[in-house]
Protein backbone atom coordinates (compact mmCIF):
# COMPACT_ATOMS: atom_id res chain seq x y z
CA UNK A 1 0.00 0.00 0.00
CA UNK A 2 1.40 3.11 -0.88
CA UNK A 3 2.17 5.52 1.91
CA UNK A 4 1.22 9.32 2.18
CA UNK A 5 4.51 10.25 3.58
CA UNK A 6 6.29 9.44 0.71
CA UNK A 7 3.91 11.65 -1.51
CA UNK A 8 3.58 14.16 0.65
CA UNK A 9 7.40 15.05 1.41
CA UNK A 10 8.09 17.71 4.32
CA UNK A 11 10.11 19.49 1.22
CA UNK A 12 7.06 19.17 -1.04
CA UNK A 13 4.69 20.61 1.52
CA UNK A 14 6.87 23.39 2.38
CA UNK A 15 7.96 24.51 -1.43
CA UNK A 16 3.59 24.02 -1.95
CA UNK A 17 3.03 26.37 1.49
CA UNK A 18 6.10 28.70 0.19
CA UNK A 19 6.72 28.48 -3.81
CA UNK A 20 10.00 29.88 -4.85
CA UNK A 21 10.43 32.32 -7.78
CA UNK A 22 6.54 33.08 -7.66
CA UNK A 23 6.12 35.83 -9.64
CA UNK A 24 6.06 37.24 -13.42
CA UNK A 25 9.07 37.81 -14.77
CA UNK A 26 9.74 41.05 -16.32
CA UNK A 27 12.33 40.67 -18.84
CA UNK A 28 10.78 37.10 -20.33
CA UNK A 29 11.05 36.56 -23.36
CA UNK A 30 9.17 33.77 -23.14
CA UNK A 31 6.02 32.34 -21.32
CA UNK A 32 3.57 29.23 -21.77
CA UNK A 33 -0.32 28.24 -19.60
CA UNK A 34 -0.23 25.15 -18.38
CA UNK A 35 -4.25 24.18 -17.36
CA UNK A 36 -6.06 21.16 -16.24
CA UNK A 37 -9.39 22.01 -16.25
CA UNK A 38 -10.35 18.61 -14.58
CA UNK A 39 -8.68 19.89 -11.69
CA UNK A 40 -8.43 23.56 -11.68
CA UNK A 41 -4.56 23.47 -11.96
CA UNK A 42 -3.56 26.63 -13.84
CA UNK A 43 -0.15 27.81 -13.87
CA UNK A 44 2.15 30.16 -16.21
CA UNK A 45 5.55 29.24 -16.72
CA UNK A 46 8.07 32.55 -17.64
CA UNK A 47 11.59 32.40 -18.53
CA UNK A 48 14.23 34.18 -19.78
CA UNK A 49 16.79 33.08 -22.20
CA UNK A 50 20.32 34.14 -23.25
CA UNK A 51 21.45 32.01 -26.60
CA UNK A 52 21.29 28.28 -25.43
CA UNK A 53 20.85 28.99 -21.49
CA UNK A 54 18.08 29.30 -18.87
CA UNK A 55 19.32 32.74 -17.29
CA UNK A 56 15.71 33.23 -15.09
CA UNK A 57 12.12 31.41 -14.82
CA UNK A 58 9.59 31.86 -12.66
CA UNK A 59 6.10 30.66 -12.68
CA UNK A 60 2.35 32.37 -11.15
CA UNK A 61 -1.05 30.34 -10.14
CA UNK A 62 -3.04 27.77 -8.64
CA UNK A 63 -3.14 24.15 -8.40
CA UNK A 64 -2.47 21.04 -5.94
CA UNK A 65 0.10 20.72 -3.13
CA UNK A 66 2.06 18.48 -5.83
CA UNK A 67 1.46 20.63 -8.85
CA UNK A 68 2.62 24.44 -7.24
CA UNK A 69 5.75 22.70 -5.37
CA UNK A 70 7.10 20.47 -8.94
CA UNK A 71 6.69 23.93 -10.36
CA UNK A 72 8.41 25.49 -8.01
CA UNK A 73 11.46 23.16 -7.05
CA UNK A 74 11.95 23.22 -11.06
CA UNK A 75 12.19 26.77 -11.56
CA UNK A 76 15.24 26.26 -8.43
CA UNK A 77 16.72 23.95 -10.39
CA UNK A 78 16.83 25.01 -13.88
CA UNK A 79 18.28 28.47 -13.13
CA UNK A 80 21.78 28.93 -15.33
CA UNK A 81 20.80 25.73 -16.87
CA UNK A 82 20.96 24.66 -20.76
CA UNK A 83 17.96 23.88 -22.46
CA UNK A 84 19.70 20.18 -23.59
CA UNK A 85 20.73 20.17 -19.72
CA UNK A 86 16.99 21.18 -19.11
CA UNK A 87 15.18 18.47 -21.54
CA UNK A 88 17.30 15.98 -20.25
CA UNK A 89 16.57 16.45 -16.78
CA UNK A 90 12.71 16.47 -17.08
CA UNK A 91 13.39 13.19 -18.93
CA UNK A 92 14.75 11.74 -15.97
CA UNK A 93 12.02 13.73 -13.86
CA UNK A 94 9.27 12.09 -16.07
CA UNK A 95 10.96 8.34 -15.61
CA UNK A 96 10.73 8.67 -12.10
CA UNK A 97 7.52 10.00 -11.38
CA UNK A 98 6.00 7.51 -13.58
CA UNK A 99 7.89 4.44 -12.05
CA UNK A 100 9.88 3.72 -15.26
CA UNK A 101 12.99 3.73 -13.62
CA UNK A 102 13.82 3.80 -9.89
CA UNK A 103 17.09 3.81 -7.96
CA UNK A 104 20.15 6.44 -9.22
CA UNK A 105 18.17 9.80 -8.20
CA UNK A 106 21.38 11.30 -7.56
CA UNK A 107 21.57 13.26 -10.62
CA UNK A 108 17.87 14.57 -9.92
CA UNK A 109 18.78 16.20 -6.68
CA UNK A 110 16.64 17.67 -4.65
CA UNK A 111 13.88 16.53 -7.19
CA UNK A 112 13.79 13.25 -6.16
CA UNK A 113 11.32 13.48 -3.48
CA UNK A 114 9.15 13.18 -6.08
CA UNK A 115 9.56 9.93 -6.74
CA UNK A 116 6.78 8.90 -4.21
CA UNK A 117 4.44 10.14 -6.92
CA UNK A 118 4.88 6.98 -8.84
CA UNK A 119 3.11 5.20 -6.20
CA UNK A 120 -0.44 7.53 -7.17
CA UNK A 121 -0.60 6.98 -10.76
CA UNK A 122 -3.41 9.77 -10.88
CA UNK A 123 -1.10 12.39 -9.63
CA UNK A 124 1.94 11.94 -12.14
CA UNK A 125 -0.34 14.79 -14.04
CA UNK A 126 0.07 17.19 -11.29
CA UNK A 127 3.71 16.58 -11.04
CA UNK A 128 4.49 17.30 -14.87
CA UNK A 129 2.37 20.11 -15.29
CA UNK A 130 5.01 22.31 -14.79
CA UNK A 131 7.65 20.73 -16.85
CA UNK A 132 5.58 20.46 -19.79
CA UNK A 133 4.57 23.62 -19.87
CA UNK A 134 8.23 24.97 -19.49
CA UNK A 135 9.07 22.65 -22.47
CA UNK A 136 6.14 24.54 -25.10
CA UNK A 137 7.36 27.97 -23.42
CA UNK A 138 10.68 26.46 -25.17
CA UNK A 139 9.32 25.78 -28.10
CA UNK A 140 7.49 28.82 -28.23
CA UNK A 141 3.91 26.95 -28.31
CA UNK A 142 1.02 29.30 -28.32
CA UNK A 143 -1.90 26.71 -26.77
CA UNK A 144 -2.49 26.41 -23.27
CA UNK A 145 -0.80 22.60 -22.23
CA UNK A 146 -2.66 20.30 -20.46
CA UNK A 147 -1.33 16.53 -18.89
CA UNK A 148 -4.70 15.66 -18.51
CA UNK B 1 -46.71 35.54 -8.31
CA UNK B 2 -45.20 37.17 -5.27
CA UNK B 3 -46.48 34.66 -2.76
CA UNK B 4 -44.75 31.87 -5.51
CA UNK B 5 -41.45 34.13 -5.68
CA UNK B 6 -41.07 33.80 -1.69
CA UNK B 7 -42.26 30.72 -1.22
CA UNK B 8 -40.76 27.70 -3.25
CA UNK B 9 -42.76 24.87 -2.65
CA UNK B 10 -42.67 21.12 -2.82
CA UNK B 11 -44.95 19.91 -4.75
CA UNK B 12 -43.75 16.91 -6.68
CA UNK B 13 -41.06 15.94 -4.23
CA UNK B 14 -41.22 13.70 -1.40
CA UNK B 15 -41.64 15.58 2.18
CA UNK B 16 -39.76 14.31 4.62
CA UNK B 17 -42.44 12.61 7.29
CA UNK B 18 -43.19 10.40 4.71
CA UNK B 19 -41.32 7.88 6.51
CA UNK B 20 -41.95 4.38 6.65
CA UNK B 21 -40.53 2.82 10.20
CA UNK B 22 -38.22 0.11 9.27
CA UNK B 23 -35.71 1.43 6.78
CA UNK B 24 -32.81 -0.32 7.77
CA UNK B 25 -29.43 1.46 6.34
CA UNK B 26 -27.49 -2.19 7.63
CA UNK B 27 -29.76 -4.82 5.95
CA UNK B 28 -29.77 -2.64 2.81
CA UNK B 29 -26.11 -2.57 2.77
CA UNK B 30 -25.68 -6.34 2.63
CA UNK B 31 -28.16 -5.95 -1.11
CA UNK B 32 -24.85 -3.99 -2.62
CA UNK B 33 -21.83 -6.63 -2.88
CA UNK B 34 -19.33 -4.01 -3.45
CA UNK B 35 -19.72 -2.38 -0.39
CA UNK B 36 -18.08 -5.64 1.16
CA UNK B 37 -15.16 -4.68 0.07
CA UNK B 38 -12.15 -3.09 1.21
CA UNK B 39 -10.19 -0.12 -0.02
CA UNK B 40 -6.52 0.03 0.38
CA UNK B 41 -6.83 -2.05 3.72
CA UNK B 42 -10.50 -0.36 4.84
CA UNK B 43 -13.63 -0.90 4.42
CA UNK B 44 -15.07 1.16 1.50
CA UNK B 45 -16.70 4.86 2.60
CA UNK B 46 -18.29 5.41 -0.90
CA UNK B 47 -19.36 9.25 -1.20
CA UNK B 48 -19.01 9.62 -4.56
CA UNK B 49 -23.45 9.13 -5.11
CA UNK B 50 -23.57 12.45 -7.66
CA UNK B 51 -21.09 10.44 -10.05
CA UNK B 52 -22.37 6.92 -10.19
CA UNK B 53 -24.80 4.79 -7.68
CA UNK B 54 -23.61 1.32 -6.50
CA UNK B 55 -25.25 -1.46 -7.77
CA UNK B 56 -27.77 -4.04 -6.04
CA UNK B 57 -27.57 -7.55 -6.77
CA UNK B 58 -30.88 -7.75 -7.62
CA UNK B 59 -29.25 -5.84 -10.86
CA UNK B 60 -26.31 -7.79 -11.31
CA UNK B 61 -28.30 -10.66 -11.14
CA UNK B 62 -30.90 -9.44 -13.59
CA UNK B 63 -28.64 -8.84 -16.69
CA UNK B 64 -26.90 -12.27 -15.61
CA UNK B 65 -30.37 -13.92 -16.21
CA UNK B 66 -30.93 -11.54 -19.48
CA UNK B 67 -27.88 -13.11 -21.11
CA UNK B 68 -27.86 -16.60 -19.60
CA UNK B 69 -31.96 -17.21 -20.79
CA UNK B 70 -33.55 -14.41 -22.65
CA UNK B 71 -31.07 -12.63 -24.98
CA UNK B 72 -31.87 -11.81 -28.76
CA UNK B 73 -32.60 -8.36 -30.46
CA UNK B 74 -36.27 -6.93 -29.91
CA UNK B 75 -38.77 -6.00 -32.23
CA UNK B 76 -38.15 -7.72 -35.24
CA UNK B 77 -37.70 -11.51 -34.21
CA UNK B 78 -41.05 -13.92 -34.43
CA UNK B 79 -38.96 -16.34 -32.80
CA UNK B 80 -39.59 -17.32 -29.06
CA UNK B 81 -36.30 -14.91 -27.61
CA UNK B 82 -37.02 -12.49 -29.24
CA UNK B 83 -40.04 -12.46 -28.11
CA UNK B 84 -39.04 -12.51 -24.36
CA UNK B 85 -36.34 -9.71 -24.44
CA UNK B 86 -39.35 -7.81 -26.17
CA UNK B 87 -41.37 -8.13 -23.70
CA UNK B 88 -38.09 -7.20 -20.96
CA UNK B 89 -37.78 -4.17 -22.79
CA UNK B 90 -40.88 -2.93 -23.05
CA UNK B 91 -41.43 -3.62 -19.03
CA UNK B 92 -38.80 -1.91 -18.38
CA UNK B 93 -40.44 1.35 -19.91
CA UNK B 94 -43.50 0.07 -18.09
CA UNK B 95 -42.06 0.56 -14.58
CA UNK B 96 -40.49 3.81 -15.69
CA UNK B 97 -43.71 5.44 -16.58
CA UNK B 98 -44.82 4.21 -12.98
CA UNK B 99 -41.90 5.39 -11.52
CA UNK B 100 -41.76 8.90 -12.66
CA UNK B 101 -46.07 8.94 -12.97
CA UNK B 102 -45.78 9.95 -16.32
CA UNK B 103 -49.32 9.41 -18.14
CA UNK B 104 -48.61 7.27 -20.98
CA UNK B 105 -46.02 4.23 -21.54
CA UNK B 106 -45.14 5.91 -24.73
CA UNK B 107 -44.11 8.98 -23.33
CA UNK B 108 -40.94 7.23 -22.34
CA UNK B 109 -38.36 7.12 -24.63
CA UNK B 110 -34.84 5.25 -24.21
CA UNK B 111 -31.63 6.91 -24.21
CA UNK B 112 -27.49 6.55 -22.73
CA UNK B 113 -28.79 8.86 -20.27
CA UNK B 114 -29.57 12.75 -19.34
CA UNK B 115 -26.63 13.91 -21.73
CA UNK B 116 -28.23 12.08 -24.33
CA UNK B 117 -31.88 13.20 -23.28
CA UNK B 118 -30.79 16.60 -23.50
CA UNK B 119 -28.78 16.62 -26.71
CA UNK B 120 -31.89 14.59 -27.92
CA UNK B 121 -34.59 17.43 -26.93
CA UNK B 122 -31.82 20.21 -28.45
CA UNK B 123 -30.91 18.35 -31.75
CA UNK B 124 -35.07 17.91 -32.33
CA UNK B 125 -37.45 19.86 -30.14
CA UNK B 126 -35.02 22.78 -30.29
CA UNK B 127 -33.66 22.96 -34.00
CA UNK B 128 -37.39 22.92 -34.92
CA UNK B 129 -38.36 25.61 -33.17
CA UNK B 130 -35.58 27.84 -31.78
CA UNK B 131 -34.73 30.33 -34.51
CA UNK B 132 -32.26 33.39 -34.94
CA UNK B 133 -32.53 35.99 -32.50
CA UNK B 134 -34.64 33.53 -29.91
CA UNK B 135 -33.61 32.87 -26.49
CA UNK B 136 -32.73 29.69 -24.56
CA UNK B 137 -32.67 30.31 -20.72
CA UNK B 138 -30.94 27.99 -18.46
CA UNK B 139 -29.39 28.61 -15.31
CA UNK B 140 -25.81 29.33 -13.37
CA UNK B 141 -26.33 25.88 -11.33
CA UNK B 142 -26.50 23.50 -14.51
CA UNK B 143 -23.65 21.06 -15.63
CA UNK B 144 -21.62 20.89 -18.62
CA UNK B 145 -23.91 18.28 -20.14
CA UNK B 146 -27.06 21.10 -19.67
CA UNK B 147 -25.08 23.81 -21.13
CA UNK B 148 -23.36 22.85 -24.18
CA UNK B 149 -26.08 21.13 -26.17
CA UNK B 150 -27.53 24.58 -25.76
CA UNK B 151 -24.96 26.74 -26.41
CA UNK B 152 -24.17 24.21 -29.89
CA UNK B 153 -27.89 24.58 -30.48
CA UNK B 154 -27.78 28.60 -30.00
CA UNK B 155 -24.30 29.05 -32.07
CA UNK B 156 -25.89 26.91 -35.19
CA UNK B 157 -29.26 29.09 -34.93
CA UNK B 158 -28.15 32.48 -34.33
CA UNK B 159 -30.02 32.81 -30.88
CA UNK B 160 -29.29 33.69 -27.63
CA UNK B 161 -28.62 31.58 -24.60
CA UNK B 162 -29.73 33.42 -21.63
CA UNK B 163 -28.67 32.30 -17.51
CA UNK B 164 -30.26 32.47 -14.52
CA UNK B 165 -27.88 34.02 -11.86
CA UNK B 166 -27.50 32.37 -8.37
CA UNK B 167 -27.27 34.28 -4.95
CA UNK B 168 -24.43 33.48 -2.26
CA UNK B 169 -26.20 30.38 -1.23
CA UNK B 170 -26.11 28.74 -4.41
CA UNK B 171 -30.06 29.26 -4.81
CA UNK B 172 -31.79 30.60 -7.95
CA UNK B 173 -32.99 34.28 -7.90
CA UNK B 174 -36.31 33.74 -9.12
CA UNK B 175 -37.02 37.30 -10.10
CA UNK B 176 -33.86 36.95 -12.59
CA UNK B 177 -35.54 34.07 -13.78
CA UNK B 178 -38.90 36.21 -14.49
CA UNK B 179 -37.45 38.69 -15.82
CA UNK B 180 -35.39 36.90 -18.31
CA UNK B 181 -38.46 34.78 -20.08
CA UNK B 182 -39.38 36.96 -22.51
CA UNK B 183 -41.68 36.44 -26.04
CA UNK B 184 -38.13 35.02 -27.88
CA UNK B 185 -37.59 32.56 -25.11
CA UNK B 186 -38.23 29.19 -26.89
CA UNK B 187 -37.31 26.78 -24.18
CA UNK B 188 -36.18 26.79 -20.80
CA UNK B 189 -33.57 24.02 -19.55
CA UNK B 190 -32.98 23.67 -15.71
CA UNK B 191 -31.42 21.05 -13.11
CA UNK B 192 -33.75 19.45 -10.75
CA UNK B 193 -30.75 19.35 -8.09
CA UNK B 194 -27.54 20.46 -8.66
CA UNK B 195 -25.04 17.91 -8.79
CA UNK B 196 -22.31 20.36 -7.76
CA UNK B 197 -24.01 22.16 -4.77
CA UNK B 198 -27.17 20.13 -4.21
CA UNK B 199 -29.31 22.76 -4.58
CA UNK B 200 -33.11 21.53 -5.12
CA UNK B 201 -34.45 24.01 -7.48
CA UNK B 202 -37.93 25.52 -6.80
CA UNK B 203 -39.16 23.33 -10.03
CA UNK B 204 -42.98 23.45 -9.98
CA UNK B 205 -42.85 27.52 -9.65
CA UNK B 206 -40.13 27.69 -12.17
CA UNK B 207 -42.65 25.61 -14.57
CA UNK B 208 -45.50 27.63 -13.51
CA UNK B 209 -43.76 30.88 -14.25
CA UNK B 210 -42.65 29.41 -17.81
CA UNK B 211 -45.96 27.81 -18.89
CA UNK B 212 -47.64 31.33 -17.87
CA UNK B 213 -45.75 32.54 -21.13
CA UNK B 214 -46.36 28.93 -22.74
CA UNK B 215 -42.51 28.31 -22.41
CA UNK B 216 -41.90 24.43 -22.29
CA UNK B 217 -39.70 23.62 -19.30
CA UNK B 218 -36.77 20.67 -19.74
CA UNK B 219 -35.80 18.92 -16.23
CA UNK B 220 -32.75 17.35 -16.08
CA UNK B 221 -33.31 14.97 -13.16
CA UNK B 222 -29.65 13.12 -12.73
CA UNK B 223 -29.58 13.92 -9.30
CA UNK B 224 -33.13 13.90 -8.47
CA UNK B 225 -34.15 10.54 -9.16
CA UNK B 226 -32.13 8.89 -7.11
CA UNK B 227 -33.02 11.17 -3.45
CA UNK B 228 -36.26 12.05 -4.52
CA UNK B 229 -39.71 11.24 -4.95
CA UNK B 230 -40.21 12.21 -8.96
CA UNK B 231 -44.16 13.04 -10.60
CA UNK B 232 -43.80 14.35 -14.07
CA UNK B 233 -47.42 14.91 -14.43
CA UNK B 234 -47.40 17.20 -11.02
CA UNK B 235 -44.10 19.26 -11.76
CA UNK B 236 -45.93 19.55 -15.01
CA UNK B 237 -42.60 19.53 -16.51
CA UNK B 238 -42.33 19.03 -20.69
CA UNK B 239 -39.33 16.89 -20.43
CA UNK B 240 -37.41 15.21 -17.60
CA UNK B 241 -34.15 13.52 -18.29
CA UNK B 242 -33.07 10.57 -16.12
CA UNK B 243 -30.30 8.50 -16.00
CA UNK B 244 -30.56 5.16 -14.80
CA UNK B 245 -26.75 4.21 -13.47
CA UNK B 246 -27.04 7.26 -10.67
CA UNK B 247 -30.39 5.66 -9.50
CA UNK B 248 -28.56 2.29 -8.85
CA UNK B 249 -29.13 0.79 -12.21
CA UNK B 250 -26.28 -0.08 -14.73
CA UNK B 251 -24.57 2.28 -16.78
CA UNK B 252 -25.56 3.08 -20.64
CA UNK B 253 -29.16 3.34 -19.69
CA UNK B 254 -31.25 6.31 -18.89
CA UNK B 255 -34.73 8.44 -20.86
CA UNK B 256 -36.13 11.09 -21.75
CA UNK B 257 -39.89 11.60 -20.27
CA UNK B 258 -41.43 14.06 -23.22
CA UNK B 259 -45.47 14.72 -23.05
CA UNK B 260 -46.83 13.26 -26.32
CA UNK B 261 -48.14 15.90 -27.30
CA UNK B 262 -44.50 17.49 -27.84
CA UNK B 263 -43.13 14.48 -29.02
CA UNK B 264 -45.36 13.12 -31.77
CA UNK B 265 -44.88 16.89 -33.30
CA UNK B 266 -41.15 16.69 -33.08
CA UNK B 267 -38.59 15.61 -35.96
CA UNK B 268 -37.15 12.44 -35.29
CA UNK B 269 -33.38 11.62 -33.95
CA UNK B 270 -31.37 9.70 -34.97
CA UNK B 271 -32.15 7.64 -38.19
CA UNK B 272 -31.68 3.80 -38.79
CA UNK B 273 -33.44 0.45 -37.89
CA UNK B 274 -36.65 0.56 -35.45
CA UNK B 275 -37.47 4.11 -35.51
CA UNK B 276 -39.00 4.15 -39.17
CA UNK B 277 -42.40 2.21 -40.54
CA UNK B 278 -40.99 1.80 -44.17
CA UNK B 279 -38.25 2.86 -46.03
CA UNK B 280 -37.80 3.66 -49.76
CA UNK B 281 -35.19 5.11 -51.53
CA UNK B 282 -37.81 8.10 -52.15
CA UNK B 283 -39.39 8.55 -49.04
CA UNK B 284 -39.30 6.84 -45.21
CA UNK B 285 -41.97 7.27 -43.00
CA UNK B 286 -41.43 6.95 -39.47
CA UNK B 287 -42.35 5.15 -36.66
CA UNK B 288 -44.89 6.34 -33.96
CA UNK B 289 -43.71 7.13 -30.40
CA UNK B 290 -41.49 6.26 -28.70
CA UNK B 291 -39.69 4.34 -31.62
CA UNK B 292 -39.72 7.21 -33.75
CA UNK B 293 -36.40 8.60 -31.79
CA UNK B 294 -34.85 4.96 -30.57
CA UNK B 295 -32.66 4.27 -33.98
CA UNK B 296 -30.83 1.02 -33.32
CA UNK B 297 -30.45 -1.88 -31.23
CA UNK B 298 -30.70 -0.26 -27.79
CA UNK B 299 -29.22 -1.50 -24.20
CA UNK B 300 -31.88 -4.31 -23.35
CA UNK B 301 -29.45 -5.77 -20.76
CA UNK B 302 -29.27 -2.26 -19.44
CA UNK B 303 -33.13 -1.49 -19.47
CA UNK B 304 -33.45 -5.06 -17.89
CA UNK B 305 -31.31 -4.53 -15.30
CA UNK B 306 -33.05 -0.48 -14.79
CA UNK B 307 -35.99 -2.44 -14.75
CA UNK B 308 -34.69 -4.27 -11.27
CA UNK B 309 -32.82 -1.46 -10.42
CA UNK B 310 -36.68 0.70 -9.99
CA UNK B 311 -38.19 -2.68 -8.44
CA UNK B 312 -35.48 -2.26 -5.83
CA UNK B 313 -36.22 1.42 -4.86
CA UNK B 314 -40.20 0.66 -5.09
CA UNK B 315 -39.46 -2.03 -2.31
CA UNK B 316 -37.38 0.72 -0.46
CA UNK B 317 -40.10 3.19 -1.00
CA UNK B 318 -38.51 7.01 -2.23
CA UNK B 319 -40.15 8.80 0.48
CA UNK B 320 -38.08 6.59 2.76
CA UNK B 321 -34.74 6.73 0.75
CA UNK B 322 -35.49 10.75 0.78
CA UNK B 323 -35.50 10.49 4.50
CA UNK B 324 -32.81 8.60 5.52
CA UNK B 325 -30.78 10.99 3.16
CA UNK B 326 -32.20 14.27 4.70
CA UNK B 327 -30.75 12.76 7.31
CA UNK B 328 -27.19 11.92 6.67
CA UNK B 329 -26.97 15.34 4.78
CA UNK B 330 -27.63 16.90 7.68
CA UNK B 331 -25.76 14.79 9.61
CA UNK B 332 -22.74 15.55 7.52
CA UNK B 333 -23.35 19.50 7.57
CA UNK B 334 -23.11 19.88 10.99
CA UNK B 335 -20.38 17.52 11.49
CA UNK B 336 -18.09 19.05 8.44
CA UNK B 337 -19.18 22.68 9.08
CA UNK B 338 -17.79 22.70 12.75
CA UNK B 339 -13.99 21.85 11.59
CA UNK B 340 -11.93 24.54 11.27
CA UNK B 341 -11.09 26.21 8.01
CA UNK B 342 -13.80 24.27 6.00
CA UNK B 343 -16.06 26.40 4.32
CA UNK B 344 -19.13 24.99 2.97
CA UNK B 345 -20.03 25.61 -1.16
CA UNK B 346 -23.73 25.25 -1.63
CA UNK B 347 -25.54 26.54 1.44
CA UNK B 348 -29.99 26.30 -0.01
CA UNK B 349 -32.00 26.27 2.26
CA UNK B 350 -33.12 23.44 -0.04
CA UNK B 351 -30.43 20.94 -0.33
CA UNK B 352 -30.54 17.34 -1.47
CA UNK B 353 -27.42 14.53 -1.29
CA UNK B 354 -24.61 16.70 -1.93
CA UNK B 355 -22.22 18.72 -0.06
CA UNK B 356 -18.97 20.84 -1.30
CA UNK B 357 -16.60 21.94 0.76
CA UNK B 358 -13.25 23.93 0.34
CA UNK B 359 -10.35 24.06 2.94
CA UNK B 360 -7.98 26.89 4.13
CA UNK B 361 -4.63 26.16 2.09
CA UNK B 362 -5.10 22.91 0.46
CA UNK B 363 -6.39 21.88 -2.77
CA UNK B 364 -9.20 19.84 -3.02
CA UNK B 365 -7.03 17.05 -5.20
CA UNK B 366 -4.78 16.79 -1.83
CA UNK B 367 -7.85 16.12 0.10
CA UNK B 368 -9.36 13.57 -2.52
CA UNK B 369 -5.84 11.22 -2.25
CA UNK B 370 -5.33 11.28 1.41
CA UNK B 371 -9.30 10.26 1.73
CA UNK B 372 -8.73 7.29 -0.50
CA UNK B 373 -5.75 6.42 1.52
CA UNK B 374 -8.62 5.82 4.11
CA UNK B 375 -10.48 3.75 2.06
CA UNK B 376 -12.91 6.92 1.27
CA UNK B 377 -14.27 7.66 -2.35
CA UNK B 378 -14.96 11.54 -2.94
CA UNK B 379 -15.00 13.57 -5.99
CA UNK B 380 -13.03 16.28 -5.97
CA UNK B 381 -12.76 18.92 -8.59
CA UNK B 382 -15.05 21.24 -10.63
CA UNK B 383 -17.28 18.71 -10.85
CA UNK B 384 -18.80 19.03 -15.21
CA UNK B 385 -20.19 22.52 -13.62
CA UNK B 386 -17.40 24.97 -14.09
CA UNK B 387 -19.56 28.06 -14.21
CA UNK B 388 -20.42 27.04 -11.02
CA UNK B 389 -16.90 27.44 -9.56
CA UNK B 390 -16.77 30.40 -11.20
CA UNK B 391 -19.39 31.57 -9.81
CA UNK B 392 -17.50 31.16 -6.11
CA UNK B 393 -14.55 32.24 -6.97
CA UNK B 394 -12.73 28.79 -6.70
CA UNK B 395 -11.34 26.23 -9.16
CA UNK B 396 -12.45 23.10 -7.45
CA UNK B 397 -14.37 21.66 -4.47
CA UNK B 398 -14.43 18.82 -2.52
CA UNK B 399 -17.61 16.87 -2.85
CA UNK B 400 -19.29 13.95 -1.00
CA UNK B 401 -22.42 13.00 -1.93
CA UNK B 402 -24.68 10.56 -0.47
CA UNK B 403 -27.06 7.77 -1.74
CA UNK B 404 -28.86 5.27 0.62
CA UNK B 405 -26.85 2.68 1.99
CA UNK B 406 -24.36 5.45 2.88
CA UNK B 407 -24.26 5.82 7.82
CA UNK B 408 -23.51 8.41 9.94
CA UNK B 409 -21.05 6.17 10.71
CA UNK B 410 -19.46 6.54 6.78
CA UNK B 411 -19.62 11.01 7.72
CA UNK B 412 -17.50 10.03 10.74
CA UNK B 413 -14.79 8.07 9.08
CA UNK B 414 -15.10 11.37 6.68
CA UNK B 415 -14.88 14.01 9.60
CA UNK B 416 -11.88 11.92 11.07
CA UNK B 417 -10.18 11.69 6.80
CA UNK B 418 -10.18 15.27 6.55
CA UNK B 419 -8.45 16.29 10.14
CA UNK B 420 -6.29 13.68 8.80
CA UNK B 421 -5.74 16.14 5.67
CA UNK B 422 -5.36 18.94 8.04
CA UNK B 423 -2.29 16.81 9.76
CA UNK B 424 -0.55 16.45 6.64
CA UNK B 425 -0.64 20.27 5.69
CA UNK B 426 -0.22 21.87 9.57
Amino acid sequence: MPDLRELYQELILEHSKAPRNYRPLAGANRKAEGYNPLCGDHFTIYVQTSGDSIQDISFQGSGCAISKASASMMTQSLKGKTRQQAKELFEHFHQTVTGAKNGDSADLGKLSVFAGVAEFPTRVKCATLAWHTLEAALEGKQDPVSTE
Amino acid sequence: MTKLLRMPSNRGQAAAHDVAPGFDVERVRADFPILQKRVRGRDLVYLDNAATSQKPKAVIEAITRYYESDNANIHRGVHHLSERATAEFEAARKSLQIFLNARHVEEIVFVRGTTEAINLVAQTYGRANVLAGDEVVITALEHHSNIVPWQMLCEERGAKLRIVPINDDGELILEEFHRLLGPRTKIVAVSHVSNALGTVNPVPDIVQMAHARNIPVLIDGAQATPRLAVDVQTLDCDFYAFSGHKSYGPTGIGALYGKANLLEAMPPYQGGGDMIRSVTFERTTYNKIPHKFEAGTPDVSGAVGLNAALEYLNGLGMGNIAAHEAELLAYATDAVSAIPGIRLIGTAKERAGVLSFVMDGVHPHDIGTILDQEGIAIRTGHHCAQPVMERFGIDATARASFGLYNTKREIDALVRGIHKVKGVFA
